[in-house]
């Protein structure tokens, strides 16, 4: 037994994860597979002490590369991290990164990730030609859109409930260098940010906005744009883009270092730092995965953790979606040192799929009794009025009822999963506090 | 190079070969299971090892198939330059004390049986003027310790023979490698409390390769267990009978 936890260390629970070369044979009669654990808050975490769960990162076997097609088949513990070190050099990317490489294939099936790229290449699993699933009657079987398209689909961001990825075949995108070119536009205020990303995600495939959340009034939301494509193999460098070496939280802080004070300093920080620039060059590293250049980052926030919140609004007919919600969020003092908006594209197939299209926003909140959960309430209902979702993926603290006001795809997921596990017998943390699933 | 691994299917044996495979070496694999020597083989494929990588059964326990092991390993790589043995049993010193079985299965692999492959290999290195034999033995066997009395008596067998034919050998072109691990995070230690200075696969495997290609006799990883050992072989008795550890 040790303590298990999702990225945000939110909530903390007693588990047990059997960490297996072989998943074939761990997966049988384990009640939830785990990847990396950088799902942000219970998805990944065991509805009970007593489950046993299969972690995937060691079962991690490339079972077949096709560099003709790019089509990647693998176990679903291979790491994004890896599909870069392996791939990147011979003219293949992932054709979706998540903000941190520090993911699974599995996990990466389970969530239906997206990227900077979305609103141009869509969710992973437009991009996944089949899987090889152990579902909950033991059986293992080969899944794709033709021979099971109900289980295929629920199980592309259904939070590892339908079944246990073991093996994912992916196609991944060809590229003709790592490198990336690279464009910065800064916004004063959250119209100007919101409409720039707009105009500029049809420009470009990789695009997101960093948003300052804890300025009110006029200056509210402002923040800057980040802007990408693959460089032409005329315009990158000849040497191949280096890993940077990582710094590391040593230990967790105190939990007074994340306040509403740092938070503001870091944001205005931040902003003044960032300016609109021109073309440049930079490795694909610090664009798609910022965060990873400190190791334990969650440190930061201390022992107490934090919630990730991330919801989607769809553009609405005044447009005025994205300011309500930060509106909500500012009044509320929801400071977020890392607050990100993204301009979604059309909606993925995954039955539970995250993204529609709209503005998405995600927040770190650090964690703060009795506040948290309230703030939470609070933007889950300008989200249920503005007909928007949130990503389980990162969430801790949704109650049931406001899931399914916002989610009338539940019925048709709960209806698949019961088809597939009338017992019951895969179910997360996640689970039992959403979905209704017994303790 | 062309190495034969036996034990590549997982561990530090998988993350040594998947170190060698993207730098190019021919790779033959030696182990229990078919099915897990299939996937590692095209796993390491697709890491850059020079296809096929092919493979071949051989258990620790059944020294009667060494020899066609062997003939398979050297009839695919035109003769290997090295054998890599990093596979072995495990069990805790209370799981060995309780089961008779258990225990003469893994004093058997640990130590008689992998000698009996070694040798065997040895004699073929030699015939073609030399090459490396890199054996994963253990810290455990640097000085008997309460928590691995048995376990540690194999490898100890085990490192005193590698030392051997360092010394009878060495002139002739044999190279023998003794990587003596302390505690790795694997599968085989997965439940256990990882100890101060727990290692992983992959640096580990770092430090096997350079010391395979410097020729260095013995090579300890994480390396500060070189420290810890050379303290904790200074121990006296009186002390290591009321240690825990």
């Amino acid at each position: 037994m040790r303590e298990l936890s999702g990225w945000g260390r939110l909530p903390v629970v007693e588990g047990r994860e059997d960490v297996a070369e072989e998943l074939e044979p761990a997966s049988i009669g384990a009640r939830l597979s785990r990847g990396l654990g950088r799902s942000y808050g219970d998805a990944s975490l065991p509805a009970s002490s007593a489950d046993r769960i299969v972690c995937t990162r060691r079962a991690d076997r490339i079972l077949h590369f096709d560099p003709a097609s790019g089509v990647l088949r693998a176990e679903a513990g291979l790491s994004l991290q890896d599909i870069h070190r392996i791939f990147g050099p011979r003219g293949f990317a992932s054709p979706v990164l998540t903000g941190t490489a520090y993911v699974t294939l599995g996990g990466m099936v389970a969530s239906d990730v997206h990227g900077k790229n979305h609103h141009v290449a869509g969710t992973f699993g437009a991009h996944v030609r089949a899987l090889r699933m152990r579902v909950a009657d033991g059986r293992a079987l080969e899944v794709t859109d033709e021979s099971e398209p109900d289980l295929f689909r629920a199980t592309q961001g259904g939070m590892g409930l339908t079944g246990h990825v073991l093996e994912v075949e992916v196609a991944l995108e060809r590229i003709e260098s790592p490198w990336l070119v690279v464009e910065t536009r800064r916004a004063e205020d959250l119209d100007a940010l919101v409409d720039t990303l707009s105009s500029e995600s049809r420009r470009w495939p990789h695009a997101a906005a960093w948003v300052d959340c804890t300025t009110r009034g006029r200056g509210m939301g402002r923040g800057y744009i980040s802007l990408g494509r693959y460089a032409a193999r005329s315009e990158a460098p000849s040497a191949p883009p280096r890993l940077r070496e990582r710094v590391a939280v040593p230990f967790d802080l105190p939990g007074w270092v994340v306040a509403p004070w740092s938070i503001r300093v870091f944001n205005t920080a931040f902003h003044h730092l960032h300016r609109n620039t021109g073309s440049r060059i930079v490795s694909p590293q610090p664009f798609f995965h910022p965060l990873d250049f400190v190791r334990h980052w969650n440190r930061l926030y201390g022992r107490r953790g934090f919630a990730q919140y991330q919801c989607v609004l769809p553009h609405s007919s005044d447009g005025r979606n994205v300011q309500r919600f930060f509106e909500v969020l500012t009044r509320l003092g929801g400071a977020s040192p890392v607050s990100v908006l993204k301009n979604c594209g059309p909606e993925g197939r995954g039955v539970l799929s995250f993204p529609m299209p709209g503005i998405s926003v995600a927040l770190d909140l650090p964690f703060r009794r009795g506040h948290t959960q309230a703030l939470v309430d609070a933007l889950n209902e300008v989200v249920i009025e503005s007909g928007g979702r949130i990503y389980l993926t990162k969430d801790a603290l949704t109650r049931p009822e406001h899931l399914r006001a916002m989610e009338p795809r539940l019925a048709r997921f709960q209806e698949i999963r019961r088809k597939w596990d009338p017992d019951g017998r895969l179910r997360s943390a996640l689970s039992v506090r959403l979905l209704g699933d017994a303790a | 190079m062309k190495v034969a691994i036996l034990g590549a299917t997982r561990g530090m044996g998988r993350a040594l070969a998947r170190r060698m495979a993207a730098r190019g070496d021919h790779l033959f694999l030696l182990g229990r299971n078919s099915e897990a020597l299939a996937r590692s083989a095209r796993d390491l494929e697709a890491r850059g090892a020079p296809p096929p990588v092919s493979w071949a059964r051989c258990d620790l326990q059944e020294p009667e198939g060494f020899e066609d092991a062997l003939d398979a390993a050297d009839h695919a790589q035109a003769g290997f330059d090295a054998l890599v043995v990093s596979a072995a049993l495990f069990a805790t010193q209370e799981e060995l004390e309780a089961d008779p079985k258990r225990r003469a299965a893994l004093l058997a692999a640990n130590f008689a049986n992998t000698v009996q492959l070694c040798e065997l290999a040895r004699v073929r290195l030699l015939a073609r003027g030399g090459g490396t034999l890199c054996v994963f033995s253990s810290v455990a066997g640097d000085r008997a310790r309460k928590p691995v009395v048995l376990y540690g008596a194999a490898k100890a067998g085990l490192s005193a023979y590698l030392e051997g034919l360092d010394h009878r050998f060495r002139s002739q072109g044999l190279r023998s490698v003794t990587v003596k691990p302390g505690f790795v995070r694997t599968s085989m230690t997965e439940g256990l409390a990882a100890p101060p200075f727990a290692g992983d696969p992959d640096a580990v495997a770092a430090r096997v390769l350079r010391a395979i290609d410097r020729g260095d006799p013995v090579v300890y990883a994480p390396p500060i267990w070189r420290a810890v050992m050379a303290l904790v072989k200074r121990l006296p008795r009186a002390v290591l009978r009321r240690a825990s550890f």
